[in-house]
This record gives C-alpha cells, sequence and structure tokens, in this order.
C-alpha cells in the first residue's frame, strides 16, 4: 500500500479550506457558547428556584442528547416549526454554539463554587450587592481556573464540529467525503483529514498552555515596567486588551520568581 | 450602639446559639472568649447577617436589622469585618483590595478610594506594599490589609473573628498592635478571640460564652480573677 501523493497533494488545497472551516466554527461555537455557559453556569446557582431548574433543563438536555440529534433538530426540526428555512452554516453555528454553551456552563459552575466561601463574605462583609461581588470578585478568579478546561472544550467543539458534514457543510470531513466519492481513496484521504485534526488540536493545547503561563503575574518590577510600555502603547488601541490581560493574571508561585529577581 | 436581645440560631437541628441578650455600647472594646463550638463565631456572625439569626433581634444604632425588609447593604456598610483567615481577594493588590468597596459601594472616584486607600497602608504600616498582591505578603501584613480594607468603608463598628489565630506567633503582635491603635482612637470594636493578653489590655469588657449562651460578662480584671461560675473558672484554668 502506497501513498498517492500526487491527489494528497491536489486534495490539499480543498481540505485545508475544509479546515478553515472547521476551526472557524468551533471559534464561533465555543465564543459563543462561552457567553451562553457564562449565564447559564451562574443561573444554575441562581437562589430563584425556577431560574436555576430552567438553566439545570438545559445542561441535562443538551448534554444527555447526542450532538447529531441536536443538529438535526436545528436543521430540519425548526424549519418545521416556524417556516422558516436555516441554511446549513447558521444551523450549524446555533446547534454548536447551543451545545458548546451547556458544557461551558458547567465548567462555569465549577469554576465560580471552586473559588473560597469567605471571598463572597468578605465581599458582602464590606457592603457589595451580590451581583458585585460575583463580578469583581468571584468571576475575574474563576475565569482564571476555568482556561485550561476551555481549552478542552475547544478542542472537543472542534472535532465534534464534524457532525456538521451530516448537514452538507463543507467543513474537514465534509470536504474529504467529497474528494473520496470523486477518487475512491479513501485511505489517503482520511489519514490526510485525520492528521489536519492532529495538528489543528496540538497547536491549540500548546496555545492554551502558552496564554496560561503568560497570564500569570509578574514581580511587582515587572509589571510597572510593562504598565509604562502599556500606556505607551494604549495610543494603538492595545490599551483595553493590555488591561483585560492584566485582569486575568495569576500570581506565579514565590519560589519561582524568587530565582528571577535575584 | 448594637443591642442584641434574646438571639438564636439552627443550623439544621443544632442549635448553635440560645438566647444572647447583651448590648455594645459606642466606643466599647468587647472581647468574646470561650471554648470552640460555644457559638462565638456564629454571634459575631450575625451581627452583619452574614448568618441569619433564627429568632431573636439585633439593634445597630436603633435600626433593627433583623427586619425581614432591612437594606443588608446598608447594615454592612456600617460593619466592618475582619476575618480569621483574612479572605483578601487574591487577584487584587493591597492598594485594590482597600479601593474596591469604597469606589463601588461610596461611589467614591477611583482617585479618591486610592488616596484613602494609601493612607490606610500608612496606618498599618504598609504603604510600601500597596502595589502587592496578597501571596507576596506575610500573614501578618495580609491581616493588616484586610483591616485596612474593612476601615475603609469607614464603620461604626468593626468585628474580628479570631483575627490572629491562623498567623504565627511572631506576626501576632504586629496586628495587636493595630487593634489597639484602632481601640485607642475610640473604635467601637467586638472582638472573639483567645488572646488573653489583649482581652486584659484593651477590652472595656470580656464576655465568656459556653453552648451558646454568655455564661458571665464584666471588665476583663474582674472576670479574669474572680470568675463566678464554675464553667469560667474551667476554661480560664486550661488557657491562662
Amino acid at each position: 500500500m502506497v501513498l498517492h501523493w500526487e491527489l494528497i497533494w491536489r486534495s490539499l488545497p480543498l481540505l485545508l479550506a475544509g479546515a478553515l472551516m472547521t476551526v472557524q466554527l468551533a471559534t464561533i461555537a465555543v465564543g459563543l457558547g462561552i457567553v451562553i455557559g457564562t449565564v447559564a453556569g451562574m443561573a444554575r446557582l441562581s437562589q430563584v428556584k425556577p431560574v436555576a431548574i430552567l438553566s439545570r433543563c438545559y445542561i441535562d438536555f443538551i448534554r444527555g442528547t447526542p450532538l447529531l440529534v441536536q443538529i438535526f433538530m436545528v436543521y430540519m426540526g425548526l424549519p418545521q416549526l416556524t417556516g422558516v428555512v436555516i441554511p446549513p452554516y447558521y444551523a450549524a453555528i446555533i446547534a454548536l454554539s447551543i451545545n458548546s454553551g451547556a458544557y461551558v456552563a458547567e465548567i462555569v459552575r465549577a469554576g465560580i463554587q471552586s473559588i473560597d466561601r469567605g471571598q463572597t463574605e468578605a465581599a458582602l462583609s464590606l457592603g457589595l450587592s451580590p451581583s458585585q461581588v460575583m463580578r469583581y470578585v468571584i468571576l475575574p478568579q474563576a475565569f482564571r481556573r476555568i482556561i485550561p478546561p476551555l481549552g478542552n472544550e475547544f478542542i472537543a467543539m472542534l472535532k465534534d464540529s464534524s457532525l456538521v458534514s451530516a448537514i452538507a457543510l463543507e467543513e474537514l470531513v465534509r470536504k474529504g467525503q467529497i474528494i473520496i466519492t470523486r477518487t475512491f481513496r479513501p485511505f489517503d484521504i482520511w489519514l490526510v483529514v485525520a492528521l489536519l485534526y492532529l495538528v489543528m488540536t496540538i497547536l491549540i493545547s500548546r496555545l492554551v498552555d502558552w496564554s496560561e503561563r503568560k497570564l500569570k503575574v509578574k514581580p511587582v518590577e515587572e509589571r510597572e515596567e510593562e504598565a509604562a510600555r502599556a500606556t505607551a502603547w494604549e495610543g494603538g488601541g492595545f490599551g483595553p486588551w493590555l488591561q483585560m490581560a492584566s485582569l486575568l493574571r495569576v500570581r506565579r508561585p514565590a519560589r519561582e520568581r524568587g530565582e528571577e529577581t535575584t | 450602639m448594637i443591642r442584641v436581645v434574646d438571639l438564636h440560631k439552627k443550623f439544621g437541628r443544632l442549635h448553635v446559639l440560645r438566647g444572647i441578650t447583651t448590648e455594645v455600647r459606642q466606643g466599647e472594646v468587647v472581647v468574646i472568649i470561650g471554648p470552640s463550638g460555644s457559638g462565638k463565631s456564629t454571634f459575631l456572625r450575625c451581627l452583619n447577617l452574614l448568618e441569619k439569626p433564627t429568632a431573636g433581634e439585633v439593634y445597630i444604632e436603633g435600626v433593627r436589622v433583623t427586619d425581614p425588609h432591612v437594606n443588608l447593604r446598608a447594615v454592612r456598610e456600617e460593619v466592618g469585618m475582619v476575618f480569621q483567615r483574612f479572605n483578601l481577594f487574591p487577584h487584587m493588590t493591597a492598594l485594590e483590595n482597600i479601593a474596591l468597596a469604597p469606589h463601588k459601594v461610596r461611589g467614591l472616584s477611583r482617585e479618591e478610594a486610592e488616596a484613602r486607600a494609601y493612607e490606610l497602608l500608612e496606618r498599618v504600616g504598609l504603604r510600601d506594599k500597596a502595589k502587592s498582591y496578597p501571596d507576596e505578603l506575610s500573614g501578618g501584613q495580609q491581616q493588616r490589609v484586610a483591616i485596612a480594607r474593612a476601615l475603609a468603608m469607614q464603620p461604626k463598628v468593626m468585628l474580628f473573628d479570631e483575627p490572629t489565630s491562623a498567623l504565627d506567633p511572631e506576626m501576632i503582635k504586629e496586628v495587636l498592635d493595630v487593634m489597639k491603635a484602632l481601640a485607642a482612637e475610640g473604635m467601637t470594636m467586638v472582638v472573639v478571640t483567645h488572646e488573653m493578653g489583649f482581652a486584659r489590655e484593651v477590652g472595656d469588657r470580656v464576655i465568656f460564652m459556653d453552648e451558646g449562651v454568655i455564661v458571665e460578662e464584666g471588665p476583663p480584671q474582674e472576670l479574669f480573677a474572680r470568675p463566678q461560675s464554675e464553667r469560667t473558672r474551667t476554661f480560664l484554668s486550661k488557657i491562662l
């Protein structure tokens, strides 16, 4: 069995276009999923019982049913109800986002619950309202802790988005299928498809590791230097982003910093 | 200043507070002592409603805070609290920890809030640590920042829940010194502690609690020298 290198070479542009669509789908889905999941995750912990129950139902339904069925429900089920046809691309985005939202909700819930109760008590004792406590004290700490599981969610979504090939959206798997029906070389093409997924997932996990390290707080002197640089950049429009990054920073263990400062 | 009438607290079937009645006057330093599990901390936490009393009344400056319609935030703005485990916000610098509530709750501008935070850091002797994060500080320094954070709201009363119990021995003094200075300035304070030296030196009144009731209370000299109740005597003999 020898690989058909020329075929692989000629298929590559199509497959790469599919991979690009895959990345796009996963990015948008997890992006919207983070928004949905943050709301649903907080709702799940709400003191207002109906809100908590509603959120719980959403999370259980999504996590307890196959993604493929959810995709079909959005793509074929919704138009039957509403009479409005949804193009595959939007159906895919809707289904994947709603799906991702449920998983992110559980990640957010766990992140919030992992924050020590004393933090809430201290903030409340200062007179902050429950929503201020959430916004200024709990969520900034929780979001740092959930970066690694969010990375895992992104990788999972990248792979699971292959299911939208079932509604003929031309992402990576669908492109592979199309090429195979024309060339009858399933092994070569599926191998390349698999490798492309592998490359993407490895890159993403590296990116997550890097951002985790990047978000850790540096020693005081280094921070001041950076702050000086950041203000110098503000005209370039980077100010808000740098501020957001500094919001997410975590401290490095004292020992590690000790070595660097000496 | 604070008036507590027949306060009860149950956690499920556990009856932690069994009828506490006492008063704290303006400028008074009340020290609460007693064995662990006696309800000292629960009592303190009922004063700023971190725990909801099961029965009984708490009045702070004439306001019945046990009223179900009371504005919890308004009550807590006037009652500062310092915790055993500091509970500083780890993602904020010392300065940000202190400036947060004055800025977000009292509505001071960021500059005003930070100016106040610097003043308070100066007062607890940590001005040079303004830009440090909590885990860059020692336990004693963290607790001093926590005291400054509570003071930043300019509360009328300060509650201390075993503020030195989580500290290494050599750091206890720096925290007690800050508290002594505060008492000398006339702050009304309710302090749960095992530091009998502090109780004797700074306390106007000592309350001995056991099994959810006030067993005995009085000026520290009297209570330590001539405890009336057998339970107080037993407790004091173990710790003095």
